[in-house]
């Protein structure tokens, strides 16, 4: 393998795991409510100024992320209960609007509470860069790519083995059903917006070292992290997550080889494409319409 | 509609200076747009997020024919018209077979992939930094001043509102409205659901393109912020804050949230959170935008005793 290709593949596999963050937490909303939440880039926004700010306080790493973390739940749960819960049962456009103003009214205040400047987050464990296939990785994206699979597995572990996980995945089957046998939807949906909210703030700490952050940064993770959740079906969990990874690697690959001024075009693309040709993205199953 | 005329013919005797009548043909401009989109989103029930892309087709398509290769200015504005509703009408066919949360992405997608085309080819298009267009011209007449220009955009609006009434209530009008209601039952009696739907994403792709072209040689200048997610967002907010399925609402909707960041300014720093928070609001208290909830209030208290 030639390290350029090795380069582009580890570059590829370090943002593509920050996409499938995004995008499980837009599954998770979605399955939960039917909701497209386009504040999701700024939760990622939103984890990595805290942990900044949290740790210009003088706070220890572990601490500022876990406190960023924390405010990034409790903002998702706001979410819902003020904007999302209280337009159940308006059109696809009007659910669509309150989110995105949700996403600006978060990037105010982003800018108000903190600054438009640019903020560095330090890397975990140093920078000295590791040797790998001929080609040079930051210790930032090792623990990128590893925190990333220890999540997956936990979600996988939470959803399957767990009541609360079980009672989110059966809201999202069948809301009157679960409710029927004593669910609380109303609290299934603080949770899974919590949880969204949570998994983009450890995004953006974990891809803060790297990419740096600022009031901004939300936008176009956001979108393109929505690109992964299509790309791998929308409402799948393990598509969210191979969407993401696959999202990350073509988008390395065709910075690489094809153009790297059109970067930022490929998820793009790539979404349109599988719009129009699989809708039903990588893993999700044909969707079958009732009349 | 005739109050609408009446308006735009009154409306210079309340503008005092250049800075309001810049406003005011501001404000025509995306109420054209809007118009168009309103055809698409309030009647045929089509979602674009991308509207912004084709008023950059419009804008940087004129700009470029006339700047750089030297057409003259009406021309570039009609070929850039034309350019636009041709894409619309070719994307459009795989695209309009989607529904709901899958063609807002796909518009969305749509219309991003034009903003970074237009930010990268910079050769032709200047760049983030923009370019700038010349001023619009037909024979020896250029266009210049803002009252002269405010006459065109005024009258193309009126043009527009009539068009769109007129549409709606013909043949295509009223199989746009049945298709919105269920494409299926429209099917049933007969309406070629894509066809009409197609019809309608190229024509309001061509008024946004329109609106766009106008916009460029009015301001001399186009940069890509005008081609941006955030421009189509504001678009679609002003139809459905105005009111879906209600051309005046479009273009109330339009007036309201293109004066509306003029009087934000007066928050400073919390513009940003005062207009998110505006957008929420009304979406949730105002579910049928603005226009719509008003002459349901107004019905209501003509039939209380």
């Amino acid at each position: 393998m030639s390290a350029q290709l090795a380069q582009f593949l580890l570059s590829g596999l370090t943002v593509g795991a920050i996409y499938a963050l995004v995008a499980l937490g837009f599954c998770i909303i979605y399955n939960a409510s039917h909701v497209i939440n386009f504040a999701q880039g700024e939760f990622v926004m939103i984890g990595g100024m805290a942990a900044a700010s949290f740790l210009g306080a003088g706070l220890p790493l572990p601490l500022a992320a876990l406190a960023a973390v924390a405010l990034a739940a409790l903002i998702g749960m706001a979410l819902v209960k003020f904007a999302v819960a209280p337009a159940r049962g308006a059109s696809v456009v009007t659910l669509i609007i309150i989110t995105i103003g949700a996403a600006i009214l978060l990037r105010g205040l982003a800018t108000v509470v903190w600054d438009k400047r640019i903020h560095a987050l330090p890397a975990f464990s140093g920078d000295a860069p590791i040797a790998v296939a001929g080609a040079t990785i930051a210790p930032q994206s090792l623990w990128v790519i590893g925190v990333t699979a220890l999540i997956v597995c936990a979600l996988w572990g939470f959803f399957n083995r767990t009541l609360t996980g079980k009672a989110i995945l059966a809201v999202s089957h069948n809301r009157l059903a679960a409710q029927l046998v004593g669910i609380s939807v109303q609290r299934v949906l603080l949770v899974s917006f919590a949880l969204s909210a949570a998994l983009g703030a450890l995004a953006g700490i974990l891809i803060g070292p790297i990419t740096f952050t600022s009031w901004d940064v939300g936008v176009m993770l956001g979108l393109k992290g929505f690109a992964a959740a299509i790309l791998g079906g929308m409402g799948s969990g393990p598509g969210a997550v191979v969407g993401g990874l696959t999202l990350g690697l073509l988008e390395s690959l065709g910075a690489g080889y094809l153009s790297s001024a059109y970067k930022d075009a490929i998820a793009f693309i790539v979404m349109l494409a599988v719009l129009v040709l699989m809708p039903g993205g990588l893993l999700g199953g044909r969707a079958t319409e009732r009349v | 509609m005739l109050a609408l005329a009446a308006a735009v013919a009154l409306a210079p005797l309340a503008l005092a200076n250049n800075y309001h009548y810049e406003i005011a043909i501001l404000v025509g401009l995306n109420a054209i747009v809007c118009v168009g989109l309103n055809l698409l989103i309030g009647y045929a029930g089509q979602i674009s997020l991308g509207h912004a892309g084709f008023f950059g087709i419009g804008a940087y398509g004129s700009a470029i024919l006339a700047a750089r290769y030297g057409w003259p200015p009406v021309l570039a504005l009609a070929a850039a018209v034309a350019a636009a509703a041709a894409l619309a009408y070719a994307v459009g066919r795989p695209i309009l077979r989607l529904k709901g949360h899958y063609l807002a992405m796909a518009t969305l997608g749509l219309g991003i992939i034009i903003s970074i085309v237009v930010a990268t080819e910079d050769r032709y298009t200047g760049g983030p930094d923009g370019m700038s267009v010349p001023p619009l011209a037909l024979g020896g007449v250029t266009l210049a001043g803002e009252r002269a220009w405010y006459w065109l955009v005024g009258a193309l609006l009126v043009a527009t509102v009539w068009l769109s009434l007129n549409l709606i209530d013909s043949p295509l009008g009223r199989a746009l409205r049945a298709l919105h209601g269920s494409e299926v039952a429209a099917g049933v009696a007969g309406i070629d659901s894509p066809r009409h739907k197609l019809l309608a994403f190229a024509l309001s792709a061509g008024i946004a393109a329109l609106a766009g072209a106008l916009a460029a040689h009015y301001t001399g200048f186009i940069t890509p912020g005008k081609v941006t997610f955030q421009h189509s967002i504001e678009l679609v907010v002003m139809v459905v804050f105005g009111g879906m399925a209600s051309t005046f609402g479009a273009v109330v909707g339009a007036a309201v949230l293109t004066a509306l960041p003029q009087l934000l300014t007066v928050f400073k720093e919390y513009e940003m959170v005062v207009f998110g928070g505006v957008m929420m609001l009304t979406m949730i208290f105002m579910p049928r935008g603005l226009v719509p909830t008003l002459a349901a209030l107004a019905a209501r208290r003509e039939r209380a005793p």
